[in-house]
């Protein structure tokens, strides 16, 4: 049974590196709110706190909040990137997550080469990787740049050929952050039809925008994140509109 | 069109995903649990060998991409090296240079493959910050790239070894069975220690430099361009070498490949080392593995 389900889970960042002394000082002042010093760890981050949440097939979800809500934070949670530090997490469902353009891809390897990589990783074997970099060639029109360093790609290239390669896999839980559905016109026209099958064909979808027309085209239900806690969770129409109502 | 349900389509370029299917985490697991995620972690990277593989090679190529010989690089560099410290050593020791060379150039390929597994190992993770923060994949797997980009260098410098055999005439075919068990033993205990010292170097950012300033310390204290035997009178220095791991793991290699006899203190004290190596690695991996993105 593909389902997703968070029990107050917590996610905190140590601060163990730079220069932390600097850093509690102007911390502590700005947003005293969700540091906290533990006497064995020093000074933490608290990401997320107490998320209680759950999914089911045919949930798509939309993530709304400010910056430093802890959207991000959460779908890096739900992708079991970051493992809970307090609470539990159960995920039954292939995830994929598409979190960043470039994140994941390495720069000085080769378009072909990175997709050979990525495509090891789902444990495919040599007619399925070709057959993935045919794909991808394909829809990306990246021609003779797919045999040139991604280091040498404009910025477009480049999310044109992470979104290729994210979307040849088909998900049961899909994670997104907006930059998706962010890109120029000419590549939406393209992108639409390819994301539309890809998001229609998950049983879950998480989705973090800033957009609220996104939001409310995309999704059946809305989580709205505030300093790193679920504020409200409900239909788009509800939870917009305690999201978008004045303080 | 507001709301989406789920509704199957035919896809003609998508393949289903073979991720990990299944996820249980806990905020405070138990022991028990920690110790099967973290099996469940190597194992991934086992099933994942092909990736591994293909990591270490590209990780190769780059380095030469562009350039010449290629990596080739790697076996001309090497014999320059023990063709220049190799005369001069012989005749700053009096050693015969027929015995000294032989002994030099297997000493420093072998030290050369721990030196780097090390500084590449305390590395390995914070290297890797991109593909750990961008998937889930196994936290071993990296520590893995480490040890079979290694082996991919040594191949390239066994070239080196062989011809020095050749020229200075020395066949170790009777020896060159126990050469196995040996490098099994050193790829188990290159990839704990990798794997050990790239969790301390993503903890801890001082790790890198304290390993590099370290190794170039044991260099010096372990038999590599010095042989044991200048100790023979010395009993008690001669303890001290014996109870180095380096130099016990360095003899069960390189004794085969020079066709002499390896003490049986010397496996022993390979195989202690090797187990105590083995459970702290395992045992701080079992307990940090979960810890590790956010170190990174």
């Amino acid at each position: 049974m593909i389902g997703l389900s968070a029990d107050a889970v917590g996610v905190t960042f140590p601060l163990y590196h730079g220069e932390s002394r600097s850093l509690k000082k102007t911390v502590l002042t700005t947003a005293a709110g969700r540091f906290k010093q533990s006497s064995r760890r020093g000074l933490a981050i608290e990401a997320l706190r107490d998320i209680s949440l759950s999914l089911h097939a045919g949930d798509r979800l939309g993530l709304v909040g400010a910056n430093g809500a802890g959207k991000t934070t959460l779908l890096r949670l739900m992708a079991g990137i970051y493992e809970p530090v307090a609470g539990r997490l159960v995920v039954n469902g292939a995830v994929t997550a598409l979190l960043d353009p470039g994140q994941g891809l390495n720069m000085d390897l080769t378009g072909r080469e990175n997709i050979r990589l990525r495509a090891l990783f789902s444990g495919y074997r040599e007619a399925r990787i070709r057959q993935l970099q045919e794909d991808v060639a394909s829809f990306t029109n990246l021609g003779a740049f797919l045999d040139l360093p991604v280091r040498s790609y404009s910025a477009g290239m480049i999310v044109r050929l992470s979104f290729a390669m994210a979307t040849a896999v088909k998900p049961q839980i899909l994670l997104m952050d907006e930059w998706l559905l962010a890109g120029d016109a000419a590549f939406m026209e393209q992108a639409q039809h390819r994301l539309e099958t890809v998001v229609r064909a998950a049983d879950i979808l998480v989705l973090s925008s800033h957009n609220n027309d996104i939001i409310r085209r995309w999704c059946n239900r809305v989580v709205w994140m505030d300093e790193g806690r679920i504020r409200a969770d409900g239909s788009p129409d509800e939870a917009l509109a305690a999201y978008l109502s004045p303080k | 069109m507001n709301v989406i349900g789920p509704r199957r389509e035919e896809m003609a370029a998508a393949v289903p995903a073979r991720l990990p299917a299944s996820l249980d985490l806990s905020g405070a697991p138990r022991w028990g649990d920690t110790i099967a995620t973290a099996a469940r972690d190597l194992r991934a990277t086992l099933r994942l060998w092909r990736l591994v593989w293909t990591l270490s090679l590209f990780d190769i190529r780059l380095r030469y991409r562009g350039s010449v010989l290629g990596p080739f690089w790697l076996t001309l560099s090497t014999t320059i090296m023990i063709a220049a410290i190799g005369f001069l050593y012989a005749r700053l020791f009096h050693q015969q240079i027929d015995h000294y060379l032989p002994f030099l150039t297997v000493s420093l390929i072998l030290w050369n493959f721990i030196s780097t597994v090390t500084a590449d190992g305390s590395t390995c993770l914070t290297q890797a910050e991109g593909m750990i923060r961008a998937m889930r994949m196994p936290h071993s797997l990296h520590a893995a790239r480490v040890v079979m980009r290694n082996i991919l260098v040594f191949a390239h410098n066994v070239v080196v070894i062989v011809g020095v055999l050749v020229i200075f005439r020395m066949w170790p075919v009777a020896s060159v069975l126990t050469i196995l068990p040996a490098a099994l033993l050193w790829c188990v205990d290159s990839f704990a220690l990798s794997l050990l010292l790239g969790m301390l170097g993503a903890r801890f950012r001082d790790t890198p430099p304290i390993v590099a300033s370290m190794m170039q310390i044991v260099f010096y204290l372990t038999p590599v361009i010095w042989n044991p035997a200048m100790l023979m009178h010395h009993g008690i220095a001669m303890v001290l070498v014996r109870l180095n791991p380096f130099y016990s793991l360095l003899e069960i290699m390189r004794g085969p490949l020079l066709g002499e006899k390896v003490e049986p203190v010397a496996w022993l004290v390979a195989c202690g080392y090797s187990v105590i190596l083995i459970v702290l690695a395992g045992g701080v991996f079992a307990r940090a593995r979960g810890r590790i993105p956010y170190w990174v």
